[in-house]
């Protein structure tokens, strides 16, 4: 049974390495973003080459988030890529039906404030986390 | 699908961390396969019988 640990013990440290690179490139899109946001607000006012550069550097981070969730997901195990699946495809659904109902509510003045993206992007993380954490007490 | 995964590991005196380790998969899902609770792919329950050097339907029966 030993001969082969060091081969297996390294699927764990992937597995560590995956994840530690994910919230890495995670934490980078986060600044990234805030920089998008508050950079024409606090920083550089309102100046549109400096504003255009952010962004550009917020989605070029951002694929390297969407490249590095591609590789953690790939170097999971199988129950715990099914816990993946059933929670985003909760999230998904419950994002699109929610989302659009919370869009048409704003359109139809039923609300009295702006429907904002963010306030969608809250729900979805939410109802993934909510996702996970039933799909791992479900196979505990 | 019933299995013999804990029996076969008792024998060894292995502990499901041991086991998650040679099969390449986390402690929390050998726990799974073991309670019955989540039925593994054709090639981990192959890999899973390798391991114990017994044929797959010796290790995995149909209910």
């Amino acid at each position: 049974m030993s001969t082969s640990n060091t081969d297996n013990a390294g699927w764990a440290e992937r597995n560590t390495h995956n994840t530690k690179r994910l919230a890495v490139w995670t934490g980078a899109w986060l600044v990234t973003m805030a920089v998008a946001v508050y950079g024409p607000q606090l920083v550089w006012e309102s100046n549109p080459t400096l504003t255009l550069l952010a962004l550009a550097a917020n989605l070029i981070v951002g694929t390297g988030m969407i490249l590095a969730n591609k590789t953690h997901l790939q170097g999971l195990d199988e129950l715990q890529q099914r816990i993946q699946l059933d929670a985003m495809a909760l999230a998904l659904g419950v994002g699109l039906v929610v989302g659009l109902a919370y869009s048409t509510a704003d359109i139809t003045n039923l609300i009295q404030f702006d429907a904002e993206i963010s306030h969608l992007v809250m729900l979805l993380g939410l109802t993934y986390l909510v996702g996970v954490l039933l799909g791992r007490r479900k196979y505990q | 699908m019933k299995n013999r995964l804990k029996v076969l590991r008792a024998e060894r005196d292995w502990t499901q961390a041991q086991l998650a380790q040679e099969l390449e998969v986390s402690r929390q899902t050998v726990n799974a396969i073991e309670k019955g609770k989540f039925d593994p792919s054709l090639p981990l329950a192959f890999k899973a019988a390798r391991l114990f050097g017994l044929r797959i339907e010796e290790v995995f029966q149909d209910d």
